[in-house]
Formats: C-alpha cells, sequence, structure tokens
C-alpha cells in the first residue's frame, strides 16, 4: 500500500483479521468502527499509522487496526509512543488509553506528552470504572460510588480528564461520545488533521460494570437539556427549544434563560482558538445538573511540537557543524601523540 | 627544613626518579580539587605517564563549607610503568582545609607528604572538622612529612594587581597549588594555560588570574627553598599512537557515537538525570549534528518506554540510569524481553539500596540485572572493566542487541564513570561493524518467525508496506505473533528467550585466565575491579603464589568454558564490590565453592586489599 493508493483506502484497509474480544454491547466496538471509517479519508496509508496502548480494555485496540500497533504496559503507552515518533517523524502515531491508564497509573506520562505537545493523537476512553480488572472505582468515577473497593462509596474526587488536559497545555483537546457516532466520526477526523498532541475524550458505556454511567446527560430524552455542543466562533446555546444559554459574568460562567433582556449576544461565544485557557478549562469543567455537560473541541491551538523542533535542531547542528567522521570525533578535544 | 646552600636565583634542586606517585587533591566542594586534580592528570598523560585517576566528591552541591561532608577529594596515580588503579595510597595529599586533612589522614602511609594550606587552619575551620585541637601543632602529624604553606595568603600576594574581588581572587588558590605541584613533580605548566586560555576565553580576567596563581605557585617551589628535592616521574612505555583521556562515560557517549555510526542507524539516548549517569545524557546531547536524539523524560520509566519505542521504530536506542532507576525500568524492560527488541541500557552503578550513596562506587545491580523482572526473563548484560572499554563495550552490546533481538544491560560504575585514564585511540576502519538487517520482503512475513542459528525475531519497522504488525505485553504465539493463551505455546516461548540469550555464547571469546590455565585458586572478577585484582594476582604470583585471573565481561550469556575453567582450579575467589553477587550466581550455576573477597565500602578495591584475599587462602590452607 503507497501513499499514491490512499485515495482507494477502505475501511477494511484497516481492519485486522483478529477477533475482536470486548463484551458484547461494548461501547469500544463503536470507537473502532468509527476509526476504522475516519482513517480510509484521512490521506494516510495504513503502514504509516501505529497504534500505542497500554493496559484496560481499551488497550486491546491496537490489536484490531491492520496498521502498525504496540499493546505496551500500564500507563506508559505516551512514552513507548514519544520513542516512535520521535524515532520516526513520518507516521502517525495514535494512543488509546482508559480513565484508569491515562490518569491513574499513567497520570504522569500523559500530563508530559501533551505540554511538550508531541504530534501524537490520544483516545481516552472514559468508563469511570475499572473493567478489565472487574469493577474497582477510577479517578474518573463521582464521590460515593459503591464498587467491590468501595462498599461504602468512594472517597476519591474525581478528576476531569478534559481540565487535566487543557491545564497541560494540550494543544487540541476535545470531548465526543460512543454513542453518537456522527459526532465521533467527525471529533477523530478533526484530530487526525492536527498537528500537536490531540486529546479526545470519549465517554464510553461499560456494559458489565458501569452501565449507564453517561445516561443521565446522554439519553434522547434528556441530552438536548443536558449537553451543549461547542461551535467555535459560534455562542454557547443548548436546549430542545434552544432557549438557553451559558454566559459568563465576573469570571464565572453561568446558565440563563433566552428571551427578554437576555439575546444570544450575552452569551459567551466559543473560540476554540482563544490562546487563553482559561474559558476552555472552564466550559470543560460545567457537570451536571448546575451546567450542560460540553462535548465538542475545547481548544486547538498551534504551537511548535516537540518532535517538529527536534528534527529542526538535529538540521541546523547539521548545518553548523557538518559531518564529521568517526576519526575526527575521536580525535576531538585534548589528543595527544606518543611515538 | 634544611636550607639549600645554592642561591636563590640560581637554585638548583636535586631531582630524584620516582616511577608512580599518588597524589589526593582535597579540599572544600567549592575549592576546585576536581578541575585541579584533572589538569594534573591531563599534563601528567600529555608528557607521557601512565595515569588512573578516582574523583571523589560529596553528594551535596554545596556542603557547608569547612565541613567534614563537604569534602571534595581527586587521587591520581601516574607513573613510568603500567598504572591500573588510582593507587592504594596517596604518597602526597594536598589540603586545602582542616577537614580535607581529617578525611584523609587515615589513608595515608608514613612518611606520606602532606601539604597544608596554613591559613584555612583557623579556629573556626578546625571546629567544622571536629579538631579539638590544631593537629599543626599538637603532634598527631608526627608520622608525616608535613610541608605548611600560606597558600591563601600567597595566592593573594600575587595576584594583588589584579582587578578581581577578593573573594575570586580566593578562589584561584587551587591552581597556585597546582603549579607548586607542577614544580614539584617537574612537568610543564603550558597544557594548562592553554586550557586556561581556552575555557576562560570570555572571562579574561579570570583566566589572567587562574594563570598568574599557577605560575606564582611554581615560582614559589623553584626559589620557595621549602623543598630540598623535587621528583622527576619518566614516560611510561606507552605503545605509540593518538591518545586522549577518557572517563567511562565518556566513554559510553563516543561508543553510542560510534556504533550509530558503525550501524549507519540513528541514535535515540532517553535518560532522566541520575547521579552517576547524568554526565552520559550531556554528552550525547552534544550529537545531535551526527543525528543523535536527546530526550530528557520525566522519569525513568518513560525513558525506557521511549527507548523501547525508538527501537520498535528502528533506532538504536538506548536508556542511560543508575541503581534506583533500573528498578523503576523493570517492568518496561520486561516489555522489551517479550517483544524482542534491541533496546540498550547502561547502568552507572552506585551504592545501594534506594538512593544509599549515589556518589559512591559499587557492584551491586549484577543481580537487578539478571533477575529483577517478573517472568522468566533473560536479558544479555556485559561490564566494561576500565573506562576507555567502555567504548568498546557499548559496540558489542549494540551488536549483540540487534544481531539477537534482545535487550542488554551494560553495568559500568561510578568508578569507571568518573574515572578516567589515557586511551589510545582506535583506527575508525579497526572497529567490528554492527550488522543491522531489517526484512525487505513482505512475503510470508510474521513478526515471530526466526533466524535458524540465532532465534532472532525480523526487525520490521513501522513505515514500511507489508509488514503491518502488532507486538505487545500479551504472550505472542509462536511466529504468527498473535495474542495466545496456549499453554504449551508459553513454555515454548519461554524456552525461545532463554535459549536466544543462551546463543550468544557460542559469539563471544572464551575465558582465558592470566596466569595458568589451571591450578591451586582461580581469582573471579567482574567490572571496574579489573585493575586492582590484576595487579594483585600479578603480585601473588611474584610471591610464588599459584593463583590465576579471569576477568569477565559477558555475564549474561556466560563465555561457553567458563564451568571448564573453574573446575580447573581447586579454590576460586570471587572479589566484588558487593556481598557477593557473581559469586551466588556462580555458586549455582556450575556447582563450583567459590569464596567472596566482598567490599561494600563506597570505594573500590585497593590493590593490597585483594592481595591479602589472595595471601588469607594460602595462609589458611597452610
Amino acid at each position: 500500500m503507497s501513499d499514491e493508493k490512499t485515495a482507494l483506502l477502505t475501511r477494511k484497509d484497516f481492519t485486522s483479521d483478529q477477533e475482536v474480544r470486548w463484551c458484547p454491547g461494548c461501547g469500544d466496538y463503536s470507537i473502532l468502527a468509527q476509526m476504522q471509517k475516519a482513517l480510509p479519508g484521512a490521506g494516510v496509508a495504513p503502514h504509516k499509522y501505529v497504534f500505542v496502548s497500554g493496559i484496560g480494555c481499551s488497550s486491546r485496540f491496537p490489536y484490531y487496526m491492520k496498521t502498525y500497533g504496540f499493546h505496551t504496559i500500564h500507563g506508559r503507552a505516551p512514552t513507548f509512543a514519544t520513542g516512535i515518533k520521535v524515532a520516526n517523524p513520518d507516521l502517525s502515531v495514535w494512543i488509546a488509553t482508559g480513565d484508569g491508564d491515562g490518569l491513574s497509573i499513567g497520570g504522569n506520562h500523559l500530563l508530559h506528552v501533551l505540554r511538550r505537545n508531541l504530534d501524537v493523537k490520544i483516545l481516552l476512553f472514559n468508563n469511570r470504572i475499572y473493567g478489565l480488572t472487574k469493577g474497582q472505582y477510577s479517578p474518573t468515577s463521582e464521590l460515593g460510588k459503591k464498587t467491590r473497593s468501595s462498599p461504602l462509596g468512594s472517597i476519591d474526587y474525581p478528576v476531569h480528564a478534559c481540565c487535566f488536559a487543557i491545564a497541560a497545555e494540550a494543544t487540541f483537546v476535545a470531548r465526543t461520545i460512543d454513542t453518537d457516532t456522527k459526532h465521533l466520526a467527525s471529533i477523530i477526523g478533526r484530530a487526525s488533521q492536527h498537528a500537536g498532541a490531540a486529546f479526545i475524550e470519549i465517554f464510553q458505556n461499560c456494559v458489565i460494570f458501569n452501565d449507564g454511567a453517561f445516561d443521565h446527560v446522554t439519553e434522547a430524552a434528556v441530552r438536548a437539556e443536558r449537553t451543549v455542543e461547542l461551535v467555535h466562533g459560534k455562542p454557547v446555546v443548548f436546549g430542545a427549544a434552544r432557549d438557553k444559554g451559558v454566559r459568563q459574568r465576573d469570571g464565572r460562567l453561568e446558565v440563563v434563560t433566552l428571551g427578554g433582556a437576555i439575546t444570544e449576544d450575552d452569551l459567551l461565544v466559543h473560540r476554540e482558538d482563544d490562546p487563553d485557557s482559561g474559558l476552555a478549562f472552564q466550559l470543560a469543567r460545567m457537570e451536571d445538573p448546575d451546567f450542560p455537560v460540553a462535548m465538542g473541541v475545547f481548544r486547538a491551538v498551534r504551537k511548535p511540537t516537540y518532535d517538529g523542533m527536534m528534527e529542526e535542531q538535529v538540521r541546523r547542528a547539521r548545518e553548523a557543524k557538518g559531518a564529521e567522521t568517526l576519526d575526527q570525533i575521536l580525535r576531538s578535544g585534548e589528543c595527544w601523540v606518543i611515538d | 627544613m634544611e636550607k639549600n646552600e645554592t642561591d636563590q636565583k640560581t637554585r638548583t634542586v636535586p631531582v630524584e626518579e620516582v616511577e608512580q606517585v599518588v597524589i589526593r587533591f582535597a579540599g572544600d566542594s567549592g575549592d576546585g580539587m576536581q578541575l585541579t586534580g584533572s589538569q594534573f592528570t591531563h599534563t601528567a598523560a600529555v608528557i607521557g605517564n601512565d595515569v588512573s585517576t578516582l574523583p571523589d566528591y560529596p553528594a551535596e552541591i554545596r556542603a557547608p563549607a569547612g565541613s567534614l561532608p563537604g569534602v571534595s577529594a581527586f587521587q591520581v596515580n601516574f607513573g613510568s610503568v603500567d598504572v591500573q588503579t588510582p593507587g592504594d595510597q596517596p604518597d602526597v595529599l594536598v589540603a586545602m582545609n582542616p577537614a580535607a586533612l581529617k578525611v584523609s589522614v587515615a589513608d595515608l602511609p608514613r612518611n606520606a607528604r602532606i601539604l597544608l594550606n596554613t591559613d584555612a587552619f583557623g579556629a573556626n575551620n578546625l571546629r567544622k572538622a571536629g579538631y579539638e585541637s590544631n593537629p599543626l601543632e599538637d603532634g598527631s602529624l608526627a608520622a608525616f612529612q608535613v610541608v605548611k604553606i600560606p597558600i591563601s595568603t600567597l595566592n593573594a600576594q600575587a595576584l594583588k594587581e589584579s582587578e578581581l574581588p577578593k573573594k575570586q581572587q580566593e578562589r584561584c588558590k587551587n591552581f597556585w597549588a597546582l603549579g607548586l605541584l607542577y614544580w614539584l613533580y617537574d612537568r610543564p605548566i603550558e597544557p594548562t594555560l592553554d586550557w586556561i586560555k581556552r575555557s576562560f576565553a570570555n572571562k579574561t580576567a579570570v583566566g589572567e588570574a587562574n594563570a598568574i596563581a599557577l605560575r606564582a605557585g611554581y615560582a614559589y617551589g623553584e626559589v620557595g627553598e621549602v623543598f630540598t628535592t623535587h621528583y622527576k616521574v619518566r614516560k611510561a612505555p606507552i605503545e605509540p599512537g593518538t591518545y586522549r583521556k577518557v572517563s567511562g562515560n565518556e566513554a559510553l557517549v563516543l561508543g553510542c557515537v560510534a556504533s550509530s555510526i558503525l550501524a549507519k542507524t540513528p541514535l535515540l539516548y532517553a535518560s532522566y538525570p541520575i547521579t552517576p549517569a547524568s554526565d552520559v545524557l550531556h554528552g550525547l546531547a552534544r550529537y545531535k549534528h551526527l543525528g543523535v536524539r536527546t530526550v530528557q523524560s520525566e522519569d525513568e520509566i518513560a525513558a525506557m518506554g521511549i527507548a523501547i519505542g525508538a527501537a520498535f521504530a528502528g533506532n538504536l536506542a538506548v536508556t542511560g540510569t543508575s541503581g534506583p532507576g533500573l528498578a523503576l525500568k523493570a517492568e518496561a524492560l520486561g516489555l522489551g524481553v517479550i517483544t524482542e527488541l534491541p533496546v540498550v541500557v547502561f547502568d552507572i552503578q552506585r551504592a545501594g539500596p534506594s538512593t544509599g550513596l549515589p556518589t559512591k562506587t559499587e557492584q551491586s545491580d549484577l543481580f537487578l540485572a539478571m533477575f529483577g523482572r517478573s517472568g522468566d526473563s533473560p536479558v544479555a548484560i556485559l561490564a566494561p572493566q576500565t573506562p576507555s572499554d567502555c567504548f568498546y563495550t557499548v559496540i558489542e552490546a549494540f551488536r549483540i542487541a540487534v544481531k539477537y533481538m534482545v535487550p542488554v544491560v551494560v553495568l559500568s560504575d561510578g568508578y569507571l564513570g568518573n574515572g578516567a585514564e589515557p586511551w589510545k585511540l582506535p583506527d575508525a576502519k579497526d572497529l567490528p561493524p554492527i550488522e543491522v538487517r531489517h526484512p525487505s520482503d513482505p512475503k510470508g512475513f510474521l513478526p515471530y518467525m526466526r533466524d535458524a542459528v540465532t532465534l532472532a525475531r525480523p526487525w520490521a519497522l513501522p513505515g514500511t508496506p507489508g509488514f503491518e504488525h502488532r507486538i505487545g505485553g500479551i504472550e505472542k504465539g509462536d511466529k504468527s505473533g498473535s495474542v495466545s493463551y496456549d499453554a504449551a505455546n508459553h513454555q515454548l516461548m519461554s524456552e525461545h528467550r532463554a535459549r536466544k540469550i543462551d546463543a550468544i555464547a557460542a559469539d563471544i571469546p572464551p575465558a582465558r585466565p592470566s596466569g595458568d590455565a589451571s591450578g591451586e585458586l582461580l581469582v573471579l572478577s567482574w567490572g571496574s575491579t579489573y585493575g586492582a585484582v590484576s595487579q594483585a594476582v600479578k603480585r601473588a604470583r611474584a610471591e610464588g603464589l599459584s593463583a590465576s585471573h579471569l576477568h569477565l565481561r559477558h555475564l549474561n550469556p556466560f563465555p561457553s568454558n567458563l564451568g571448564e575453567v573453574l573446575k580447573s582450579f581447586r579454590a576460586v575467589l570471587v572479589p566484588e564490590n558487593n556481598m557477593g553477587q557473581l559469586r551466588f550466581v556462580i555458586r549455582s550455576r556450575f556447582l563450583v565453592d567459590a569464596a567472596g573477597l566482598n567490599k561494600v565500602q563506597g570505594q573500590p578495591f585497593k590493590i593490597a586489599e585483594v592481595l591479602e584475599g589472595i595471601r588469607n587462602h594460602f595462609e589458611v590452607k597452610r
């Protein structure tokens, strides 16, 4: 498969021969399907992709993609991805991780891969539970959650994945959900075009250990009222009747009802390219029931990438110093001759 | 001191010839002792002496001035003979303050010469060093030749016309002391003057002051009538060639650069700063123009992951650390084992466990390298024996890693890493090639198919059409590389991983003891103890003892004939800077009742200590 032929690629070209082993009804199937549908249109041949993962249900992802793949160890996928991308910047490197893998054991690496703006795409499957170890609370589980390891309710405050990514200075941060396949595909498409660290939080349903974790905001009946779709350059409006919006006052966000004195002009206008990440952080932190949960792209800014700057340093050093032979290298510095 | 009869101006001082001298420069960590020592070493090497050094510095950047923990020392052994160690006992101690004297005095032989900066022996400094009475007056130094010199005062006099502030002038006193030592041992000051000129090109006032101090110290020796003799140490019978001084860590850096060139493959070095390995990261960061990529990672685990990722993508990949870092890398290194990727790990060992003694040397990570991972997880292990040997060991590590598709751990240590020796530079054309192979025909490709001889799996690189495949930490099916939970397959793959490492034994030199092929005692050593052990065995043999020496470079696998060699001797003694790790492995592997000689004091062996261990064996026998 060569780059010239990418126009003819289909979903099949990205589907490996491995039997998919997620539980029936798992949200991961949807994510895999959207990925396999989205990539043929991205203009990159399968052999240029590397999918890297850690440990957890989500981390089986690479086995099912007919690309290069590396199923690594718990929490460390960003490190292997860094090595791959720095060694060969031509590759399109994707990381599949989960709320436990990415935010608990691997929180440190996630922070650093994002702040360095390495040109990798990160899919964080957030099901708010440990699935593969059979149902313990995770760093995104709600306070008080009763699980096998927290029979009296969890006493851990949860972390907001997108807030973490924004605080780490990620240059692309978005949220989507497994059940909204169109939205999911469009966000994957946006991320694939982003030059730099792209972070996608995907609300993903675990049918076995945390079924319906997002129903309270995403069920058809309530969805329009309890979520808001962010659109770049547009006011933040939501509600089945498009009658509500989010306004910023005294540095805080608040939900207002449109009508009377309040018009769309009073609402916050979302700018994903805002160099100040403060508003993106506030939007990412909106929680039910006080706020609608925001979906879409919080932040998309351009910044030189780690791998790009690395190549630039190598290029400039080559220009400045030129090539040296091994004999010259060994004999540089203070040498002397014994006759 | 006896008064010299000759006229002061044209004073000719008798010259006495000596074979070998050990000098220790000791002072406060702010006194510049490491610099002074390395300059003295460089000059000695340039004029043809053989040299070996031991820097010994505190873990703290600046421990309280004048305190015992703040003492920084640099020992150099130079001679007209084959010099293998930094010397057992200093013949000369240069002590810039009471703390430096106190820390070192126990190491001195009777009649050693002590050069003291008397200006630093005020009540305050004596108290900080814990002296209740002044050792210059209380007779406690009667066993030594004490030379009292007001170095600070003389240095200040020499610099009275300098524009530098007094405090900065005072900091030149190490060059004053160096100048005096150059006179005392009849060395030229030009190499150091050249160095000053280059190093202080942007700070000419400081450079000039250092040069003045250096000359003043030299002149003081010449005219000061303090010394009745000065000494000459002739050139050592050194092989002709071009030389440079190299520390073990510098040699690792050059070994990486050389490997990249020999393998025609870019090199990536990922590392988290840790003593005493950080200099490797610093060194390699300067070779970007040769395509070397260095990544300062967020932690030790990340460094291992980055290296393995880079190996997967086709780089010569290496990470470097010290013991605590190797412990953190264990899980990721296990992934390197199961994914069979060629990754190299440098462990510049230091005294442990835990943080231990970060700046002090030890050889106590052999167990960690050999056994410190979950499951049956064999890796190849190499150990360099001298600073310059670190260069060749890196090349050997990459040769093995890419040929057999295995991780390789290189066990250097703080003593090798920071110690330096003259190195006869090889010609690039004489270095062994590193053959890198990537499959080019996707027909029939399977990620875990194997080479019939080496058992290596193909190194197929992401980005190559037709070789798309997935690897990972779950057990792989034989040949297919697919996830496999099959019971018999796991047994087979475990055996493959073990046999791959074993196969290397056919590809390394057999063990050949120096001395006799059989006899009473075999002294078996590895790594940085080479110098002390080889010299001790030589001396034992000169005393008529039936002792031979075998030094191991390959620790996993061992040379294929090691068992036979061990059994050709009636007894085996294993000197190690640990509690007996190689001995443990040897006993279990070969059922040989090896005895240990174990020193864990953060310092390398002295020749005399090993010699005593050998003599004890023969005395006990008697």
